[in-house]
């Protein structure tokens, strides 16, 4: 089992702060665009992207290459800063997020972006598409790994439990699902909009391996990754709890950070907390 | 001549809440977009009479239909993408087979949707809607014009689908102007060619006609709000008098309104005409005026498609 260094966890820290300012500098930029739920789903990116996946970004469309969907896709600001950070396409294209001509839509599109492996945008989407993917995995004889983020907000969607059959149904122990759990949506709170407790019974209910982690905590969210490669003959999703706009205080928990961008002065304040 | 910008979506919230005033059995219903529809401003009149269903456009639909088959008058709004498409055989199925009440309102459609890109840029709700037995299609052209169709969509028995923009769009009809589902209203007189438009395309198709009046040509405009059913007579009439028409629409040239006229001239009387619209392709993200140029949706392109007919016209 991996376990991460005091080292590497420092690492780690030190990345998400630089990917925490491309997201709000690539943001302020754009002028719109998404901030709260790019800032919550980062750290889940970051331990998938840094610790867990098998990409090459010189090689990404190697075939063996694991498959990462971000069914919601509207947090694609940290999928791109993430992605740039890699070396799947140059940084210089973050400052084109959502301008015409961009490679950098304002959702994820397959076609313009390398290293996507979906077009989303759509909310409740993208688990149908991993469990295609998972099974074509199969099909291949394949061991390769098939991870999906979605919205606890998305989860309000019909398509993902038809999904969530189809991936307890098939047994695709290949797939690994997150729920970036921040507990908000664009109108609110998700317990006000509608609820969705009991979460982790429900997930239990349709037939997968239920793991809850903070999705802060890289130690807790890598491990977690892993107990989910060794269950057999199950799906696994991890509900990680998350704090939408984490690590920029002003943004933390507030609703309003969900689908605006932050303004020169919210800008430069952002910058100077990411910054130490 | 300062022009009056409204957004069509804050008249819609500020007229569900006038209507909600005066008919009680008016409801209302949103998927976790009522700040983005507008329909926030009726939540916060009448609470009890608001249902966010949260992200479930297909249960909002179904929740609508049972709301109208219990005699209320549901208008449920999101995004056009997920107004139509998304929830298109709860939509076919249990609003228009069923010719239940239910009014469809997308507050954000077309190329003018702009950053969020193709995802979120519907440009075939209107050809999704209008193969619809039953389903009512209308398409203001301006915020007041949107103000007197909610109005009448809230009296008119029956499925409708209600085409609003994201961002504000200029006052061009004039205020005096009567307005009735169904009835094309003549904007501009012309004899030489005329420009059939509907929604954000009305003033580019007056503008347009004003360029051309520049170089002498007579173009009248036809403003179609109502894209289904559609005023075949006050089309056969205004076309056969020009010669020639341009069809304008922020909409793919399959299905919509383009299509809409060419199949009523086709079978009434063949004549020169062409469609402005987006064609065959989705969008992308950027600036709604950037992605308007690039997609060929302004008053230059009518004119140029204008001047196009016109020369077929006097082969
Ligand atoms: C089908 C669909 N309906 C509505 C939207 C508009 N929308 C974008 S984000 C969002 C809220 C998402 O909430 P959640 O899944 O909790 O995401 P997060 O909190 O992580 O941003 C909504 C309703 C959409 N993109 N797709
Ligand atoms: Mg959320």
């Amino acid at each position: 089992m991996q376990v991460l260094s005091p080292t590497a966890l420092d690492e780690l820290n030190l990345k998400s702060k630089k990917l925490r300012r491309d997201i709000v500098t690539m943001l302020h930029q754009a002028g719109s665009g998404h901030p709260g739920g790019s800032l919550s789903v980062l750290d889940i990116l970051v331990v998938l992207y840094y610790k867990v996946m098998r990409i090459d970004p010189e090689n990404f469309q190697d075939p063996e290459r694991d498959r990462f969907v971000l069914s919601k896709g509207h947090a694609c600001p940290a999928l791109y800063a993430v992605l740039a950070d890699r070396g799947f396409f140059p940084s210089e294209h973050l400052s084109t997020l959502r301008k015409l001509g961009s490679c950098l839509q304002g959702h994820p599109d397959m076609r313009k972006t390398p290293g996507i492996e979906m077009s989303t945008g759509s909310l409740g989407q993208g688990l149908s598409a991993a469990n295609g993917m998972a099974l074509a995995a199969g099909l291949e004889n394949s061991d390769r790994r098939v991870y999906v983020i979605m919205g606890d907000g998305e989860t309000q969607e019909g398509q993902i439990w038809e999904a969530a059959m189809t991936s307890s149904h098939y047994r695709l122990d290949n797939l690994t699902a997150f729920l970036d759990a921040n507990e908000l949506q664009i109108d609110g709170w998700c317990k006000d909009v509608k609820g969705l407790e009991p979460l982790a019974e429900k997930w239990k209910a349709f037939g997968w391996h239920v793991l809850e982690v903070d999705g802060h905590d890289y130690a807790a969210l890598l491990e977690a990754v892993q107990k989910a490669h060794s269950v057999k003959g199950l799906p696994t999703i991890i509900i990680a709890h998350t704090v939408k706009g984490k690590g920029v205080s002003f943004m933390e928990n507030q609703a309003d950070w969900h689908g605006k961008a932050p303004g020169k002065d919210d800008f430069e304040k952002a910058l100077a907390e990411l910054t130490d | 001549m300062e022009q009056e910008m409204l957004s069509t979506r804050e008249v819609y919230g500020k007229t569900l809440v006038k209507i909600g005033t005066r008919w009680e059995k008016v409801v209302v219903l949103d998927a976790d977009l009522s700040k983005s529809t507008q329909s926030v401003m009726f939540a916060r009149e009448y609470p009890q009479r608001f249902f966010n269903v949260g992200i479930s456009e297909a249960d909002m639909m179904g929740t609508a239909a049972g709301l109208a088959a219990s005699g209320f008058i549901p208008f449920a709004s999101t995004f056009g993408v997920f107004a139509t498409g998304r929830v298109y055989d709860q939509i076919r199925n249990s609003i228009a087979y069923t010719g239940l009440n239910v009014k469809i309102v997308a507050s954000h459609t077309g190329l003018s949707v702009g950053e969020d890109g193709a995802s979120h840029q519907t440009l075939e709700d209107i050809a999704l809607m209008r193969v619809l037995p039953n389903m009512m299609v209308v398409v203001p052209a301006d915020g007041r014009q949107t103000e007197q169709a909610v109005e009448a969509l809230a009296s008119y028995k029956g499925p409708a689908y209600l085409r609003l923009n994201r961002p504000k769009v200029p006052t061009v009809i004039p205020g005096d102007m009567p307005f009735e589902l169904g009835k094309a209203q003549i904007l501009e007189a012309g004899k030489d060619l005329v420009f059939v438009a509907t929604g954000t395309m009305v003033s580019a198709a007056l503008e347009a006609a004003r360029e051309m009046g520049k170089e002498g040509v007579k173009a009248a405009v036809v403003n179609v709000h109502t894209i289904k059913p559609f005023d075949e007579a006050l089309l056969i009439q205004v076309a056969e008098q020009a010669g020639a028409v341009v069809v304008a629409e922020e909409h793919s040239i399959i299905g919509g309104l383009g299509s809409t006229v060419a199949e009523v001239l086709g079978e009434s009387c063949p004549l020169p005409m062409l469609r402005v619209g987006v064609r065959d392709k989705f969008g992308e993200s950027g600036s709604p005026q950037d992605l308007l140029e690039k997609y060929g949706l302004t008053a230059a392109k009518l004119v140029s498609a204008g001047k196009t007919v016109l020369s077929k016209k006097n082969r």
